[in-house]
This record gives structure tokens, sequence and C-alpha cells, in this order.
């Protein structure tokens, strides 16, 4: 379901990352395309977490190129490069959310920060409803992030990402940690902030359901580089082995009956 | 690239028409201006706009529910954007509740006041689970050697050099400042007094004392506090280990007996300081020096010094660790955690000296 015009978002040439002696990526390739999401997946330790920490900007890589929206982030200063900055939304593994401020105080922290012009009633009210719409209840509002679950500091952390209504989401594991209706909800509201805003989403995620059920291509690492990219059905076509071993182990029939239900749950409903 | 949003008002029929991209970016001035507009409103027309974002989407919906008016001309993606957010319309806090300064100040009050006597109370406990942790050992003869020899060198061989540093240099800045007042008197002989007494007796241990709680007392406070944090602790409970034997009782040993011999080595060292200074400003030769060292300082002072070296080492051992399994939830605890325990070692250090300065001089060891 990829776009018809396939406007590149980020891309990725040639990156190399090492830390001392241990090489995690060698001339890795990747382009992700405008409008959609894609999964990043791979065993534990290929460095997927690297991956997005390089094209962030955060881990300045060996070798490479990457430019997100046509401009380069590598070896920028927290101050350059604002213009991308102001349109992408990261959330990080943990959430990581500002402790010292409430949660609807984080969501406000990039839009003062970018639009420091804007009229204060007009921010908090910003902050209430995209708090609501990342499925938080309104009484979350005011908490620390130290008195929310670890499903609550996620949605908090969902919320801060889209304050500025960006182009381009990084998602870190967001399912991770979350009980199966919970990581379901996520994915429904990825999805479906996808659809309305037109995000591209870059999501890193070990979570067959989610693999399933929202991205439209799929990224494998592994022997330190992209090996494969592609709807599912492509990679499973290519009779990779670790591939094979990821989408055709017990999990990933398991993932793969869930999805048929709700397919035909959804056909159903349709005909009904 | 995108046009900032602007309107134009019609106002025979009440139709406002949005042109532009409604999005944060592009937005400027327009909800002051939409919130500044009077005139009457009946129909938003969105069919103009380029495009739309969550911030767009939510000005509108603010306008057109404050004027009663209906939305037009949205794209079926723009409609589903503007469903989401009006569904997200819910009133939110931001803050905590605001509360008047003076009943703030007086609610801190007490709860400083409460949390004084529940650290006390909370340091009492330690202090008794902490005998019955080293009973434990004794009894079951576990006692981890290791553990407790690392934790000598961590918080004796390691400060040797700082704590030298420092004794020597307050050595010599006692003897200066004294060699000048007692020149008044003539009696710079005295000065020696001053020296030998002063360091055996109170700062050899007292500093030595502040520099343990800042370098070891803060160690203990953050090294558990951080094994607390990533549940570590808790990871040792359901193996049958008792983080207070495993944690504390090894950190608590080898401040104690180290502080002994810390405070003994500073107060020789500051000796050494004011022989230093002594010898080039007063003229009085090192062998002299320590000829009336011996003369002057009793061996009642040594022995004031070695007792109390132990209770302060204890003291400022248990203060960290307790300030340490104290933290919880988050981070920030751990630096807090961290600034308590230096602070309050510190404190109950000159609190108890100040009571053994007292004794001592009461059963005649002036």
């Amino acid at each position: 379901m990829a776009p018809a015009s396939k406007e590149i978002v980020i891309s990725v040439r040639g990156l190399k990352n090492s830390f001392g002696e241990q090489v995690v990526h060698e001339n890795l390739d990747l382009d992700v395309y405008r409008g959609e999401i894609i999964g990043v997946v791979g065993g534990s330790g290929t460095g997927k977490s690297v991956l997005m920490r390089s094209i962030i900007g955060l881990q300045t890589p060996d070798e490479g190129e990457i430019t997100v929206f046509g401009e380069p982030t590598i070896g920028r200063e927290e101050t350059e490069a604002t213009a991308i900055r102001k349109r992408w939304g990261i959330l990080f593994q943990g959430g990581a959310l500002f402790s010292t401020l409430t949660v609807a105080e984080n969501v406000e922290v990039p839009i003062k920060e970018f639009y420091p012009q804007l009229d204060a009633v007009l921010l908090d009210e910003i902050a209430s409803y995209k708090v609501v719409m990342t499925g938080l209840p309104a009484d979350a509002g005011p908490k620390y992030p130290a008195e929310l679950s670890g499903g609550m500091k996620k949605r908090a952390g969902l919320a801060r990402a889209l304050a500025l209504d960006p182009e381009l989401l990084f998602l870190d594991e967001p399912t991770a940690g979350l009980d199966p209706i919970g990581a379901a909800a996520f994915d429904e509201l990825t999805k479906s902030l996808q659809r309305t805003m037109g995000l591209t989403v870059f999501l890193i995620t070990h979570d067959l359901d989610s693999l399933y059920a929202i991205c439209d291509r799929v990224a494998v690492i592994a022997d330190k580089k992209v090996i494969a990219v592609g709807t599912i059905d492509e990679l499973l076509a290519l009779d990779h082995p670790w591939i094979e071993e990821y989408f055709k182990g017990p999990r990933g029939r398991a993932a793969i009956t869930t999805q048929e239900a709700h397919e035909e749950a959804a056909q159903q409903a349709g005909a009904d | 690239m995108s046009r900032p949003a602007a309107f134009t008002d019609d106002s025979d029929t009440g139709t406002l028409r949005f042109s532009g991209s409604l999005s944060l970016a592009t937005l400027g001035d327009l909800p002051d201006r939409l919130a500044a507009y009077d005139g009457k409103v009946e129909r938003l027309d969105l069919s103009g706009i380029d495009r739309i974002d969550t911030i767009g989407a939510w000005t509108i919906h603010r306008f057109s529910q404050k004027n009663g008016a209906a939305i037009e001309g949205l794209s079926a993606d723009g409609q589903h954007l503007y469903e989401q957010v009006q569904a997200a319309d819910q009133p939110v806090r931001i803050r905590g509740e605001h509360v008047p300064a003076f009943q703030r100040v007086l609610g801190e009050i007490g709860d400083a006041t409460v949390q004084a006597g529940r650290t006390l109370y909370g340091l009492l406990g330690f202090l008794g689970g902490t005998v019955l942790a080293f009973g434990a050992i004794i009894k079951h003869r576990r006692f981890r050697f290791n553990a407790t020899v690392q934790q000598f060198e961590v918080v004796g061989v390691s400060a040797l050099a700082i704590i030298g540093l420092m004794s020597f240099l307050i050595g010599i800045v006692i003897a200066q400042q004294g060699a000048v007042q007692l020149r008044q008197f003539g009696a710079e002989i005295y000065t020696i007094n001053l020296v030998g007494r002063l360091s055996m007796r109170e700062l050899g241990v007292l500093m030595t004392a502040i520099m343990v709680a800042g370098r070891s007392g803060s160690a203990f406070a953050a090294q558990i506090g951080t094994m607390k944090l990533t549940e570590e602790i808790d990871a040792m409970r359901t193996i049958g280990v008792s983080p207070m034997e495993a944690l504390v009782v090894p950190r608590v040993l080898a401040s104690t007996l180290m502080m002994i011999f810390l405070g003994f080595y500073s107060a020789l060292i500051a000796i050494l300081g004011g022989c230093l200074l002594c010898w080039i400003s007063l003229g009085i030769p090192p062998v002299t020096y320590v000829q009336q060292i011996r003369e002057v300082v009793p061996i009642s002072d040594v022995y004031v010094g070695l007792i109390k070296a132990p209770v302060f080492g204890a003291i400022i051992g248990m203060a960290g660790c307790f300030q340490g399994m104290q933290v919880e939830a988050n981070a920030e605890q751990v630096g807090l955690r961290t600034t308590a325990a230096v602070v309050q070692g510190i404190f109950l250090v000159i609190v108890i000296d100040a009571f053994f300065a007292v004794f001592f001089s009461s059963i005649g060891w002036l």
C-alpha cells in the first residue's frame, strides 16, 4: 500500500556504526516513503535503536549519509536543523518524559519551544486534546510521570511526540510491555493517526501483531544491514532462513491467525 | 511553500471563508483574530483551505462552538481529523491545584517537620536493622569478606591522597593563624600546643568525617539508590540474599573501621603541616617541634580522637545506606537522597561531636 508518489522522507546510504571493536551496521541502506508505516525488525542487538538514533542525529555514525526531508541530520547540534525538528516526533522506549513536569506540561514543551508566541490559553487547550486523543484519561493531565503506569507513560510520550502535529513519527517499541488489549489499542491509534494526519511512521517493534496489523512495509535488519524491505508477503517469498523463522515460528503463526480472524470479523461487519 | 491561514467574512450570510494552510506553522495570529471577531457567524466554509492539522481543527472547533456555527466544505480526511479532535474535547487540568502562598508555606513547614521526625525514626530503625544483620552474619558465619575488603579500598585507601592533602593544609592554616595571634603575647611556642591538641582531639577526625561523608556517604546513597531503581535489590531479596547483609553491613563496616585509620592519619599529617610552618615561619626546628608535641599532647587526646572516629564513620555509613534504601520511583530521587545522605551525615557528626566534647570534659579528659 505504498503511496504512488513515492516521495522519500528518510534516506540512509552506506551507514556504518561501531562501538569500539563491535561493528553494528555496515553499508546499511534504507528509504522510507511519505505516508507509509515502516516496521523495522531484527534480532536483539542488531542495532534497530542505533539506526533510529542515527537517523534522528543522536548517534554520529562512522560513515554514511542520512537525510530527513532532504536535509542531512548527521552531526547537527541540538539548536540546528530546527526546520526538521519541528516536523518529526519521537517516542522513546521508556517514554522519556520530563520527570519534573506534569503530563500536560510535557506535551506543551515542544510547542512552547518552537512557537513561543502562541497564546497560553490555546496552548493549554492543545495540550488537553492531545492528552485525550492519545487515549489517556482526562485526569492524567496534572499527574507526574512517576505516578503513571508503563502503558500510560507510553501514551503520554506519544502525546508529546505528536504535540507539533509532525509529519514523521518515530516509535521505538511502542507496544513492548503493554497488555495485549493496550497494545492493540495502541496499534489502532497509530493507524488512525497515520490515516487522519498523513503521518509517516518509523516503527521499531518485536510485536508480530503490530507488524501484521499496521505496517505497510517491513525492513529486516540482519548481518549489519537491511537485508530486505517489503510487505510481509514479499519478505516471505524471499526464502531467507531468518525471515522464515521470524514470521513462521510459533509466534508468527499465532499472529497470522489473529490477523485473519480480525479480517473475517471486519468483512462480516461490512457484510452486515 | 504553503500560504498562511486567513479568513474573509461575508456578514450578510454570516459565512466565514477560510483559506491557506490551517496548520501550526502557518496559523500565525489567526486564533487571536478569530477571538476578536464579533460579527454574525453562522457557517464556517473550509472548502478553500490547502491543509489542516489537529491544531487548525481545534481552533475551528473552538470558534464554531463559541458561536454555534456550522462547519462545511471539509474534505473526507479533514472531516475525519476534525471528528477526532472534536471527540478529544474534554476538560483536562494542566497543573496540580494552586494553593495560596501562606497555606502552602504552612503546609511545607508541617511536611518538613513530619519528614524530619520520620527520617530520625527510620534512621533509628535502620541502626537496629544493621545491628541485627551484624548479629545474623556472626551467627550464620556468612561474612562477605570480598565485598567488605573492596569497600575498605574504596572508602579508605583511595581517600588517602585527598585526606592527606587536606589535613596538611589545615595543619598549616592552624599554625599560621595561631602564630599570628600568639605572637602578640610573645607566646609563639604555644602554636605547637594549638596544632597538636586541636588536630588530635577535633579537627583531624572532624575534617576526615566531612570528607568521608562527601566521598563515600554520597557514593553509598547513589549506588544503593540506583540498585533500588533498577530492581536489583528486589532481585536480591527473591534469591534469598538480604540487602542489609550484602550491601549495608560491608559499607557500614568499611566506613566505621576506615574512619579510625583515616582520622588518625589525618591528625598526624596535620601535625606535620604545622611542623613545616613552625620551622619556616617561626624558626622552630622539627626536632624541637616533635619533642614539644610529645610533651603537650596527652595520650587522652589520642584516645578521644580514636573513640570518636568509628562512631562518626558508622553514622556516615548508615546515613548513606539508609538514604539509598529510601529511593523510590524515579531517578530524581537518587540525586535528592544523595544530597540528604551527605547533609544528614555531616549534621549528625557535628551534633554527636558536641555531645562527645561535653562527655570527655566531664570525665576529666580536658
